[in-house]
């Protein structure tokens, strides 16, 4: 079953000024993919290739110039209230910059479930107990809640947007670069907890990332962007082959896992 | 102003917590050759950049370096004796360390006349440095702002300015960890360069083993503010002593499946 896809999808950045209008730029040139439920895609690019802009326009934070986004059968663009609403439960998303991902004078408490009161109707004692549940999936302790962002570390704060995204449930979340700030090992651990939810939950991922050492490990299927388009999909192997000339130079591009020197 | 050697002894760092004092950085001993890449590497929040900045008196407010010379070639110095002057300093997320309304030339200038340079000679020295940090249109690129640049190229920068500093030594704050793979590798391999011709220094903050791997001589591991394990790169590879090290090294092979790490590559 297809959750989400894009069909021919561009979106164009201009900026404007007091001298008029910059030249515009393309940032996605007619772009599809698809989203099946229970699947893991790993959306790869380097910075500036339009993987964070497609990420923005399926989650609906922005609207494509040509192409829509598809939720089901359903653009987008058609939804009503009441289903707007019903597509943000379905899907969530966990962003790059956790520290501007979150209101800086919400508790953890009320950042966690926020989610929870506008999407899945809960509130109160019951509120209260999924929100500690949530923490400590991706490792809190729940006498956090109380704490402010600003108390928090940056990879803290990660977990506490991670939390946020698995509230209400969702059937896919995508995940930009939600982990490239952690360390080596609070990475593996969110990678092993991703994998225990799908078990668990049928949910699926989009995992936008340049760093394919994580691709191997987490995803089912890879799709390579460049320069705003989609250069290659391939099913995961290992190792990993990738033909296009995007996919090849990432590939290359990947640290040794030993020291090469005497 | 050449330097071979700069030693760190005994820092240690303390801060208020709850009314208490704790200690962040506890005795942390580091030498540095010139010509050599040391890596500090550790979880967030094991005290690395705490270390850096305790050495160079630009500790964040609330927190004190307790203790802890720095010398340079046996030499006791003051960290303000020390800071730009013999150690210049590269951090993560250049966009952040640039002056949104400043075009680079703006900081070049304002990077010599904190060394106390003069006007004569220094287009000379700032294209000089410029170019060395793989920054060739040089009159282009001084004319720019941070917002028209890639993070690569902020980042070249930034090792452009520190090397007007002709400092020996360079702290490196996880210098490559928000840049896309390819942009990591070229400014790692900018670093190694600038190890062999310049014989620069360099103390390298991170946590990626991969980084490590590809860059490093010697390696401390640091854990909860104290330095847990120090040596060559390849026996900490293949000999971890400390099971801190040994956590980090097989974290860092289980990215590589088709690696088992009993039989590393070559």
């Amino acid at each position: 079953m297809t959750l989400l896809s894009a069909r021919g999808v561009s979106r164009i950045y201009r900026t404007f000024s007091l001298v008029g209008a910059s030249r515009a730029k393309r940032v996605l040139e007619d772009v599809s993919l698809d989203i099946h439920a229970g699947e893991t895609v790993a959306l790869l690019g380097r910075s500036g290739c339009g993987k964070s802009t497609l990420a923005r326009l399926l989650t609906g934070l922005e609207r494509p110039d040509a192409g829509e986004i598809l939720f089901g059968r359903r653009s987008l663009a058609s939804l009503g209230k009441e289903e707007m609403r019903s597509f943000r439960q379905a899907v969530q998303m966990v962003f790059q910059d956790s520290i501007g991902a979150v209101d800086p004078r919400s508790t953890v408490a009320a950042i966690v479930s926020e989610p929870l009161r506008r999407l899945v109707g809960i509130d109160g004692e019951d509120c209260r107990r999924a929100v500690a549940g949530l923490l400590r999936r991706v490792g809190l302790d729940p006498a956090e809640a109380d704490k402010l962002p600003a108390q928090m570390s940056g990879g803290q704060l990660q977990r506490v947007c991670i939390a946020r995204a698995l509230a209400p449930r969702p059937k896919l979340i995508i995940l930009d670069e939600a982990v490239s700030n952690l360390d080596l090992n609070l990475q593996i651990q969110m990678l092993d907890l991703f994998q225990t939810l799908r078990r668990e939950t049928g949910v699926a991922y989009l995992f936008v990332t340049h760093d394919l050492r994580l691709v191997e490990r987490f995803c089912s299927r890879v799709i390579v962007m460049d320069d705003g388009r989609v250069r290659e999909e391939a099913e995961i192997s290992r190792p990993l082959e990738l033909s296009s000339p995007a996919g090849r130079a990432l590939r290359a591009a990947v640290l040794p896992a030993m020291p090469m020197r005497v | 102003m050449t330097s071979r050697c700069l030693e760190i002894s005994g820092l240690t760092v303390r801060t208020m917590c709850d009314g208490r004092e704790r200690e962040l950085v506890s005795g942390v001993d580091l030498a540095l050759e010139g010509g050599e890449v040391l890596a500090l590497v550790g979880a967030s929040g094991s005290g690395k950049s705490m270390t850096c900045a305790a050495a160079l008196d630009v500790l964040p407010p609330g927190t004190w370096r307790a203790g802890g010379t720095v010398e340079l070639d046996g030499q006791v110095r003051t960290a303000r004796e020390v800071r730009g002057a013999y150690v210049a300093t590269i951090l993560q997320n250049p966009r952040s360390a640039f002056n949104p309304v400043r075009t680079m030339r703006s900081h070049a200038h304002e990077t010599l006349r904190a060394l106390g340079m003069g006007r004569s000679g220094r287009n000379a020295r700032v294209e000089a440095a410029m170019i060395d940090a793989g920054l060739e249109d040089v009159p282009r690129i001084l004319a720019l702002h941070p917002f028209e640049m890639s993070g690569g190229m902020l980042q070249r920068m930034m090792v452009a300015l520190a090397l007007m500093s002709e400092a020996p030594f360079l702290f490196a704050d996880e210098p490559t960890t928000d840049l896309d793979l390819i942009v990591q590798r070229e400014i790692l391999d900018l670093l190694e360069r600038l190890k062999k011709t310049r014989g620069l220094g360099i103390l390298l903050v991170t946590h990626d083993m991969g980084v490590v791997a590809r860059l490093a001589d010697r390696v401390a591991v640091m854990d909860a503010g104290r330095i847990v394990e120090t040596g060559p790169v390849m026996d900490v590879f293949h000999r971890p002593a400390h099971p801190t090290t040994r956590r980090l090294v097989d974290a860092h092979l289980s990215l590589y499946p088709t690696l088992s790490p009993a039989e590393p590559a070559t």
